[in-house]
């Protein structure tokens, strides 16, 4: 009797839970169909689109209206330089944060994320105005420092939080057992780090791939990621639905995929370790 | 432990990130306060020493206390729809059901989609008055299509937004959720409470924590929304729909006036250091334990 209703119970759940979640994600699936039909049937009537023919043309305007690749590629060099330049900067800041804890780390701490809180918009005039002067405008260069430096202090934080983990006594074990300092450290502590500094990398690419106030305001067509090309879609000319389909589709998939992995480090990375 | 020699080393590996992180703090933002003393406008030539007149200018015309409304209705606007609703999924979430992995999966991909994607493929799909799924459907009912961005372009702008972020509440809330003692839950229940009492008196006091962070973090991210009012609505009709990022961002760099424009954008770092303050001290808390 009671496994009768769990089992009634689980199939209203499933069935509810599975509701939601299709409406939830509709507005992507749509999009995603939406970029395998012609311009003419994307305006359809859903159900008229639905039973259309599908083509791949849309696809290829995308690419020959302007040149899709050279943002696509942009989107790619933006958000994976400024996250390894962000590694590089954050990953021996973290680990004496961590291991060399002084009696001000906890300020220190506390202090970079602070400069996370400042509104963009608070800088944007000598932001623009200095990019200006210094011809960055619509630069790659320009664009990565300012990434870095926005999501810095979230990857200090997140790999703090990890290299935290890492157990101090193995340290001592390793030492106890004549291991080097060298030794210690290639043998010993990367291994552990690996996986903190994985997800903090994955998160962080993720997050730059998907920032749209300064890729907005520095970048114009040379420099121009992803958000921006796809914002020039808010001024249309003809029949651009399926055309705009293609180009977001290609634009999200590879984070939708990057982000299903990261899932659980989205959670400790958006709340600077708050909630794990 | 630490020896003198490994916290020189320590400090010479902090002081990259630090010393970037406070020039990054201090240079531009000593800038636009330097600026917003000035009389300075890209079209006109030269500057000259302002006072706090750009401050007066930009506090006293009405644009900046729609914009100010705007800001807050939309903070509070995604905020109501992603608490509730994120505390909802998430329990819903949290039940045995077949095919959890999948539906996880399609409720948190909102999240990755880029601000302006979202903004133009909800503007565009759904809400055209013409082309829209939601205009054939109402055509389908036998009603008059709805022009949901320029009848109501703030409800419109927080449904989008608050699409975008309710994973991420959801996706909190149930990690959190899932840390909650199941023990501590049977016992109550061999000890006869209801559901409902479970809920209030366990469920509830363990997501509090949760509930909180996912207020502040959001609240930091929403008082700068500005990608979906760029490309869908551009802040109007009028001012029905600019906040506070957009209008200095309208001021600054399409009106050219850089001193009223940075004004403006001290005004908004005010605002959010109001919030983060409690955010750090939320945090902060958390560090200690």
């Amino acid at each position: 009797m009671a496994r009768k209703t769990t089992q009634t119970r689980k199939a209203v759940v499933t069935a509810l839970a599975w509701a939601i979640g299709f409406l939830i994600f509709f507005p992507i699936l749509w999009t995603i169909l939406m970029s395998f039909k012609s311009e003419g049937d994307a305006i359809k009537a859903p159900l008229d689109m639905l039973t259309a023919p599908w083509s791949l043309e849309s696809y290829g305007e995308v690419q020959t209206r302007s040149n899709y690749a050279l943002h696509f590629w942009n989107s790619v060099i933006l958000s994976f330089g400024s996250t390894l330049l962000a590694l590089v900067i954050a990953i021996p800041a973290a680990w004496a944060m961590a291991f060399v804890p002084g009696k001000r780390t906890k300020d220190l701490l506390m202090w970079m994320l602070s400069t996370k809180m400042m509104p963009a918009v608070g800088v944007l005039v000598p932001m623009y105005l200095m990019f200006r002067d210094l011809g960055l405008l619509d630069s790659r260069s320009g664009l990565v420092v300012v990434l870095t430096l926005i999501n810095l202090p979230i990857v200090v934080w997140m790999l703090y939080t990890y290299f935290k983990e890492i157990p101090g006594e193995i340290l001592e074990a390793a030492r106890m057992d004549g291991a080097s300092l060298r030794s210690e450290i290639l043998y010993v502590l990367t291994p552990m780090a690996i996986p903190g500094i994985a997800s903090t990398m994955l998160l962080n690419i993720i997050l730059a791939w998907n920032e749209a106030f300064w890729t907005l305001q520095l970048t114009t067509s040379d420099a121009a990621p992803l958000t921006q090309f796809i914002a020039s879609y808010s001024s249309p000319e003809g029949l651009f639905y399926a055309k705009l389909s293609a180009a977001s589709t290609m634009a999200i998939a590879p984070i939708l995929i990057l982000g299903w992995f990261s899932q659980k480090q989205l959670v400790r990375g958006l709340t600077f370790g708050a909630v794990k | 432990m630490a020896t003198a020699h490994s916290r020189t080393a320590a400090r010479l590996m902090v002081s990259p990130a630090v010393i970037l992180l406070f020039l990054w703090m201090i240079v531009p933002l000593g800038m636009t306060i330097y600026f917003s003393f000035l009389r300075y406008n890209l079209l006109t030539p030269g500057t000259s020493f302002a006072g706090f007149d750009n401050y007066y200018y930009f506090l006293t015309q009405a644009a900046f206390w729609d914009a100010l409304r705007n800001t807050i209705t939309l903070v509070v606007g995604v905020l109501l729809i992603t608490v509730f609703g994120g505390i909802g999924l998430a329990l819903l979430l949290d039940q045995p059901m077949w095919g959890q992995g999948i539906v996880r999966v399609m409720v948190i991909a909102p999240f990755f989609v880029m601000p302006t994607v979202s903004a133009l493929v909800w503007k565009n799909m759904f809400m055209n008055p013409v082309n829209g799924m939601f205009a054939h459907i109402a055509k389908g009912l036998g009603l008059q299509p709805y022009d949901f961005l320029s009848q109501a372009p703030l409800a419109s702008i927080i449904l989008i937004v608050a699409w975008s972020w309710l994973p991420f509440s959801t996706l909190i809330l149930l990690t959190a959720l899932q840390s909650l003692d199941r023990e501590q839950q049977e016992a109550a229940e061999m000890d006869g409470a209801s559901p409902l009492a479970r809920f209030w008196y366990l469920t509830i006091p363990h997501l509090t924590r949760s509930i909180t962070v996912v207020i502040l973090i959001q609240t930091i991210f929403l008082l700068s929304v500005f990608a979906e009012i760029l490309v869908t609505t551009n802040g109007g009709p009028g001012t029905a729909s600019t906040n506070l990022p957009y209008l200095v961002y309208a001021q600054s760099l399409l009106s050219f006036d850089v001193g009223g424009g940075s004004a403006g954008g001290i005004i908004a770092v005010i605002l959010a250091n109001i919030v983060a303050f409690f955010l750090m001290r939320m945090i902060g808390k958390n560090l200690e334990a």
